[in-house]
């Protein structure tokens, strides 16, 4: 009898659960994470507080700066009548871009010369630095084609960039996907470590040993409600994401869904493994906390594993989540089907059996 | 009488540490086998041991003729347990908690509703039923946590310290429930610390820096030579001044040891110590209203004697 008590340990559980007050967070708690990370990791840059210190004060310098704030990207906050000031306005914070037009600017274009306009980006945020590096650039480039009459139909090379997938570059797009696996790790770890560190620092676990119940039995039931509930979650999750992020699924939900299960097992072993090392309930959270940590910055989620060093993204490779995030992203966003996400599947599922093993076997059934 | 328990130098290491040292008993059918120790001496490790929870680093044991190591799960279907602390899911109910452990030990509809009725009669639960075991008083708990320990009808109870910290009532009833068990030809191995609770054993066992120093009917025990030795008597004293007679028995030349005992101290005389002139001694010094009887030895100063002629040898060595 593999699953001796099966049935038994997987009743018990469910009556905790339905008693146990945090309960009431279960679906609460991936919710607001959800909202919290969907719209607060937001890198699309838009607005970007500017000062400007207009020298020439002109209908041509006028015109130029209405559009910088044309572009979206700069919003001129207020003008500043000194370079000291222009230079203050950025230590303190206020504004992260400055824009000087020279005292010569409307001449310079009137004649022919090259007109001097200086952009002071505070590079202290990098991804807002470069979009305003970027957008000043071609701002630039679209006013010289402009005065030398080129139109872009007239250029000898012609480059055409076309964004496949997320065509607006949201980044809505690119967080709440693999928010998604995020979650549901974060949740089915921390409840499985929970679960069984519970019995043992209440001394039921040491009850239960005595009894027949087999180990398989034991685990499996103990698994089986949080399972439920971290699939619940992951359809909760994908139905926020679809209606309030307006994030579509391109690719097949059942499949998303189907591998999700997949992704569920490696989670729920390294639950039980952080359990058989856990004495106690803050020993779990600590260890849950550091399984989380890699998971969250490694795997992709924020930072593009491409350009990660070497022996990072080697590390990388080791974490579920990295390939659960690649599958999330690849049906979600690029409508990926199992014909290219056969082999991130198959990790995964060699991540399952490899935790799986191991947690039962470091689950002693015998407490020395 | 057929042996049921039978341990064979069993031994316990953890790490440098030895937890029980060359333990040897055999337990027959329908005893109460009583198990004494400081804390900390082993009692535990040892029921621990027996129960398949922990693997004997030496010796071997047999439980209804099943091997503890290697036949560890047939011995779990035969053996009730009640560990040292409350060990139920206090957010589950009576009910609730008596149905887990019926379907963990795999009870069939009918055999579970007759042995549910069988041991919440037994155990007086029946107007607890619905009632959360969070909820419950001490002695409820322990009622429940024998019951559970019970359903599954098992042959051979294993009882730690069933009776710390609940009050006299509540031990006395548990003490009843354990009778009514053993008569019906349940093998109960009960650790204590309550000498009251010793003495109603059928055996005894007392264990004593991971050794078993005592092995025998209280009785018995009473009169090991070495508890009172050479034509040395036991007395019971009291005073109205309680708190000088202790230290002034103790600096007695005749007396050889003094503990408290309840209200009174037992003291150990030598030779032909007379109750008479011990009292007539405390009177001149002005200890107030003495009284001496010659008594047997209790339980108490047996396992008192015994743990101090142990420590003698050790601190020579």
């Amino acid at each position: 009898m593999m699953f001796r008590g099966l049935w038994a340990i997987f009743k018990k559980e469910i009556i905790h659960i339905k008693r146990d007050p945090a309960t009431r967070f279960i679906f609460a708690i991936p919710l607001v994470e959800l909202l919290l990370f969907g719209y607060a990791i937001d890198t699309d840059v838009k607005n970007v507080p500017t000062v400007a210190f207009d020298l020439n004060r002109s209908a041509e310098s006028r015109q130029l700066l209405k559009e910088f704030e044309n572009t979206r990207y700069f919003k001129i906050v207020r003008d500043v009548d000194s370079d000291q000031e222009l230079h203050a306005a950025i230590v303190s914070g206020s504004a992260k871009v400055g824009i000087k037009i020279a005292a010569d600017y409307a001449a310079a274009l009137v004649n022919g010369r090259q007109a001097q306009v200086q952009v002071i980006i505070d590079g202290s945020e990098s991804t807002t630095a470069l979009q305003a590096l970027n957008s000043s650039q071609q701002l630039g480039f679209l006013k010289s084609l402009e005065i030398e009459k080129i139109s872009p139909a007239d250029f000898k090379v012609d480059i055409r960039p076309r964004l496949l997938f997320n065509p607006n570059l949201r980044s809505a797009n690119f967080f709440v996907p693999g928010l998604i696996g995020i979650i549901l790790q974060l949740v089915t770890v921390f409840l499985t470590a929970f679960a069984i560190v519970r019995e043992r620092e209440r001394g039921t676990l040491e009850q239960l040993l005595v009894t027949p119940v087999s180990k398989g039995g034991l685990i499996v039931g103990k698994l089986l409600p949080y399972t439920a509930i971290g699939f619940g979650q992951t359809v909760l999750v994908l139905l926020v994401m679809i209606f309030l992020f307006q994030v579509p699924v391109s690719g097949s939900i059942t499949l998303l869904l189907c591998l999700s299960l997949l992704f569920l097992i490696p989670a729920l072993g390294i639950g039980i493994l952080i359990s058989t090392f856990a004495k106690n309930q803050g020993e779990a959270l600590q260890l849950s906390l550091m399984t989380m940590l890699p998971s969250i910055l490694l795997s992709g989620f924020v930072f593009p594993r491409d350009s990660m060093p070497l022996v990072i993204y080697a590390l990388s490779l080791f974490i579920p989540a990295t390939y659960f995030l690649e599958i999330l992203r690849g049906i979600i966003l690029r409508g990926a089907g199992i014909a290219t996400l056969w082999d991130e599947a198959l990790v995964l599922a060699v991540f399952g059996v490899f935790f799986m093993l191991l947690s039962a076997l470091r689950f002693k059934k015998h407490l020395g | 009488m057929s042996v049921v328990i039978k341990a064979e130098g069993l031994g316990k290491r953890f790490g440098a540490l030895s937890a029980v040292d060359d333990v040897s008993f055999a337990i027959e059918r329908g005893e109460i086998f009583g198990f004494l120790g400081p804390n900390g001496s082993g009692k535990s490790t040892v029921i621990r041991m027996l129960c398949g929870l922990l693997q004997p680093t030496s010796g071997r044991a047999e439980l209804a003729g099943f091997d503890v190591v290697k036949q560890s799960e047939e011995i779990k279907k035969r053996i009730g347990y009640m560990s040292q602390r409350f060990s139920l899911y206090e957010d589950l109910t009576v009910e609730e908690n008596l149905d887990f452990f019926g379907s963990i030990y795999g009870l069939s509809r009918s055999a579970m509703a007759q042995r549910r009725r069988t041991v919440v009669d037994l155990a007086g639960l029946d107007e607890r039923m619905e009632q959360l075991a969070a909820t419950l008083s001490g002695g409820y708990k322990q009622r429940l946590a024998l019951a559970c320990s019970l359903l599954h009808d098992p042959k051979i109870v294993f009882l730690d310290e069933p009776t710390a910290g609940i009050d006299p009532v509540a031990r006395r009833e548990i003490w009843d429930l354990l009778f009514r068990l053993a008569a019906e030809g349940t093998t109960l191995f009960v650790s204590t610390h309550y000498m009251d609770e010793a003495e109603r054993c059928s055996r005894v066992a007392y264990i004593y820096l991971a050794k078993l120093i005592a092995l025998g009917r209280p009785q018995d025990l009473k009169r090991l030579p070495e508890i009172t030795p050479d034509g040395s008597n036991w007395f019971e004293v009291t005073s109205d001044d309680a708190t000088r007679l202790l230290p002034e028995l103790r600096e007695h030349p005749d007396i050889v040891d003094a503990t408290i005992f309840g209200e009174a101290v037992h003291a150990l005389a030598r030779q032909g110590t007379d109750g008479a002139a011990l009292e007539k001694y405390f009177h001149q010094r002005g200890v107030a209203n003495v009284r001496c009887r010659a008594v047997p030895p209790s339980l108490e100063d047996v396992f008192v004697t015994l743990t101090r002629l142990q420590r003698g040898p050790a601190k020579e060595r």
